[in-house]
């Protein structure tokens, strides 16, 4: 349930207090990637994570397709904790599927489109006609007549012609959700445009539902319903894109907006690059680069002290507009 | 004064692949110069031929005027002298860039040993301060390239650029790995770095947003040629080459709804260069082919003050291709349409401008397409082609709506034709001669309609109305029945059409 009482589905996929660790370098301190964590994905919604590298954002996407296992808290698909038996994964990756940032370096350059569209289906044990099923993802994923791309192999397709068949590969096994990490990255503008159109038409046409883990707010904008801010693994600003990219609220995503070619007003260039996760700060985690902390404002508003000592709330998952900062409760609720 | 000037500049690989066909570019000290396009289209190239870097082999025409010495004819012994110190590269890829093993410091001061014969202590000194200048702690010098972020590789890049005070920095893709902030950050010290010292900067990136937001002027390069140019504003937000327009509309802007679940992109890819399509290069792609474009190759020509385009659409080369363009061209305006109505406009009444006519930049919006339809009219007017000219220039507006099937060339234009021929017939007649004669208004179109019912109005003053009314119909209903999806895309179209007619409307 969203607050303004509006019913909504229950999650497709969720993260409950998730927290990934890996351990530190030579007895350090262990490097907290994502350090608690709540998103959720309802059927048929695309969600856009967006953040920094070294924010935490990719392994969060790991961590909700099982390929890492989370320290604490859990992944919930369809209502049940994600379970990590070899077995259990298998069945859970035909559901939810994985498209990679870098489509040349994610398909094998010595198979053809065939194979690389087919070997999900083989993994599988695709019960039906394989040339069938394969043509199907590619005509789905836009590669018309998909016949003349099955003998194909990588290096004679263009950037976007590769990523179509990755996206391919992941519709083969009619998943329920997509995770795609950064799937535009590395394609030139106008590609760019075709596969945010593609997944825009997936979810209209199948009700796919998608996480696109991107540091690139225009294609939040783009396609997205909602959009998770991450900042040294954790999510400091959630919501309707509507809400989050025109209005936002917190110092980092203000500041991330403000820098973008098109914003108005003067650009806020936060100095130096996050601090290190092995050594996340006390109290608010981006006290360090925080211009309203710097500039007085939250000494102003009366939050100065709890920036330095109390650690924001960890934000629910759900589709309502939040925001982890002391600053910005305090102008709503003063 | 300018500092580079790039006369028709051509490289051909050793394999037959023509990178670049035939570029000029000029840019004085302390200008900023943005080259734009999709991977493939010849801007690396470009950059690698400036300083001579291209492998052996590669056919290189043309000249490259460095303070006006001639790069591609100096001896090995100045180029050397040259590279560093009066023009250096920081190249896309800071990773790849920096040697691994050498700490960065000793990078940078290699450049000045080598072309300042200074000593070494005196190097290493100017190496810290150079790093201090990009906003790095002099002591980082002793840091090896592992040790570094992505962006601060990128500023040791910059330092090294600069150590040996050139004249030009070119910057190949230098904030295309970086995240938005690590890239405003070293995009606003390129720009400090650029006033300061006068220099004279070449950028070279895919973002168009970025280039237009960083550099004076733009020049927008498809298939080895540069196929728009302009100030960087200008040709940002109201391209007039469809393909600009596409490479523009690609990047959304935040809260403007137009690109809220509307991704936009250009379908199709670029041209092998080896195999460069006959005629534009561009008309495989182009939402607003014409005929002509699949035979006649389009050079760059005048499109409004300190701008220019090739396209068949943009201003007129004097002869006939008005008429003939037209004629073909309903089909043409339709790219406009597809491009984002906002950007198509823009351009549209910029033409129209040119000519005279056109007051229609209020029309904004629908035109794109039209616009062009209006300008070649007009072009051909001046030269005294008018009547012929103007009805085409009708045509060519029905055509718009058509638009939204856009994309199938062929089959638009004659479809454009069939549709509306009885509007356009009549909007044409008058408004060919109507139109010149008017300052042109335009603005109207608003809505899809807009087009039919503009075309109407323009016409002369007189006959505006009458016309107006059988225009407006089958305009209206080309655009309901027509495949048109979107009310914007179609609108655009129309709007365009109007536009040619347009200028006469305001007029009255």
């Amino acid at each position: 349930m969203t607050d303004d009482g509006t019913p909504s589905p229950p999650p497709l996929l969720s993260a409950r207090d998730l927290h990934v660790a890996f351990p530190g370098r030579r007895g350090g301190p262990p490097l907290r990637a994502v350090d608690g964590v709540h998103l959720d994905i309802r059927p048929g919604e695309i969600v856009a994570l967006v953040g920094e590298s070294g924010c935490g954002k990719t392994t969060l996407a790991r961590a909700l397709l099982g390929l890492v296992r989370p320290t604490r808290g859990q992944v919930v698909f369809a209502g049940r904790p994600l379970e990590y038996g070899s077995r259990a994964l298998k069945t859970y990756r035909r559901r939810a599927q994985l498209v990679l940032q870098d489509p040349s370096g994610s398909l094998n350059p010595r198979h053809t489109v065939y194979e690389a569209v087919a070997e999900g289906l083989r993994i599988h044990r695709h019960g039906g006609d394989e040339r069938e099923a394969v043509a199907r993802a590619l005509s789905r994923a836009g590669l018309r007549p998909p016949e003349r791309f099955f003998l194909r192999h990588p290096h004679e397709l263009s950037g976007g012609q590769r990523q179509r068949v990755v996206i391919a590969g992941a519709l083969a096994l009619d998943p329920e959700l997509l995770v795609a990490d950064e799937p535009v990255a590395s394609l030139d503008a106008s590609a760019r445009g075709e596969i945010l159109a593609l997944l825009l038409r997936l979810r209209t046409e199948l009700g796919l539902a998608a996480l696109v883990v991107t540091h690139d707010l225009g294609l939040a904008w783009n396609i997205a319903d909602r959009v998770a801010v991450m900042y040294l693994g954790r999510v400091v600003e959630t919501g309707p894109v509507e809400d989050v990219l025109t209005a936002p609220r917190h110092p980092y995503t203000q500041a991330l907006l403000s820098v973008l070619p098109e914003a108005p007003g003067a650009p806020v260039v936060l100095t130096g690059e996050p601090p290190d996760p092995t050594h996340i700060p006390s109290g608010c985690r981006f006290q360090a680069r925080c211009p309203v902390l710097a500039g007085g404002e939250a000494a102003r508003a009366g939050v100065a002290d709890r920036c330095r000592t109390e650690e924001p709330a960890v934000l629910e998952g759900g589709g309502r507009a939040q925001v982890a900062c002391h600053w910005a409760g305090a102008r709503v609720a003063p | 004064m300018t500092l580079l000037d790039v006369r028709d500049l051509e490289v051909t690989y050793p394999g037959g692949a023509a990178a670049v066909r035939g570029v000029d570019l000029r840019l004085a000290a302390g200008e900023k110069l943005g080259v734009a396009g999709e991977s493939g289209c010849g801007k690396s190239t470009l950059a690698l031929a400036l300083l001579r870097l291209l492998p052996a082999g590669t056919r290189v025409r043309g000249q490259v005027l460095l303070d006006g010495e001639d790069v591609l004819t100096m001896r090995w012994g100045r180029v050397r002298a040259v590279r560093w110190a009066g023009a250096s590269i920081v190249f896309q890829g800071a990773m790849h860039s920096l040697n691994p093993v050498h700490r960065v410091g000793d990078q940078i001061a290699e450049p000045i040993l080598l072309h300042r014969k200074a000593t070494a202590a005196a190097a290493r000194r100017r190496a810290g301060e150079l790093l201090e200048h990009v906003g790095l702690p002099a002591a980082r010098a002793s840091a090896y390239p592992h040790e570094l972020s992505g962006g601060q590789r990128q500023r040791v890049m910059i330092a090294m650029a600069l150590a040996c005070d050139p004249r030009l920095v070119v910057a190949d893709e230098p904030t295309t790995a970086l995240d938005v902030m690590i890239q405003a950050q070293i995009l606003r010290l390129i720009e400090q770095l650029v006033a300061e010292q006068d220099l004279g900067l070449i950028m070279i990136s895919h973002d168009l947003a970025v280039l237009a937001d960083t550099c004076d002027r733009l020049a927008v390069m498809y298939a080895g040629r540069v196929v728009e140019e302009g100030p960087a504003r200008a040709v940002y937000d109201d391209a007039r080459h469809p393909y600009a327009q596409a490479l523009s509309a690609a990047f959304p802007r935040i809260g403007d709804p137009a690109s809220r679940f509307a991704p936009r992109g250009l379908p199709g890819d670029p041209p092998d260069p080896s195999a460069v399509p006959a005629g534009c290069a561009f008309h495989p792609r182009c939402p607003a082919v014409l005929d002509v474009c699949t035979t006649r190759d389009q050079v760059l020509r005048e499109a409004g003050e300190g701008r220019r385009a090739a396209c068949v659409r943009v201003g007129a080369e004097g002869d006939a291709p008005a008429a003939d363009a037209a004629a073909t061209t309903g089909a043409g305006t339709d790219a406009g349409s597809a491009a984002g109505a906002g950007t198509a406009t823009g351009s549209a009444s910029e033409p129209a401008a040119g000519t005279g006519a056109t007051a229609d930049p209020a029309a904004g919006t629908g035109t794109a397409t039209a616009p062009v339809a209006g300008t070649e009219a007009a072009t051909g007017l001046a030269p005294g082609a008018e009547a012929n000219a103007e009805p085409t220039a009708g045509v060519g507006t029905d055509t718009e709506p058509v638009t939204e099937a856009e994309t199938a060339t062929g089959p638009v234009a004659g479809a454009g034709a069939d549709t509306r021929p009885a509007g356009t017939g009549t909007n044409a007649g008058p408004t060919g001669t109507g139109t010149n004669a008017g300052p042109t208004g335009t603005g109207t179109n608003a809505g899809p309609t807009g087009t039919g019912t503009d075309a109407g109005p323009t016409g002369t003053g007189t006959n505006a109305e009458p016309a107006a009314e059988p225009a407006a119909e089958p305009a209206a209903e080309a655009a309901a029945a027509g495949p048109a999806t979107d009310a914007a895309a179609t609108g655009a179209a129309p709007a365009g059409e109007a536009t040619g007619t347009s200028r006469t409307r305001s007029t009255p």
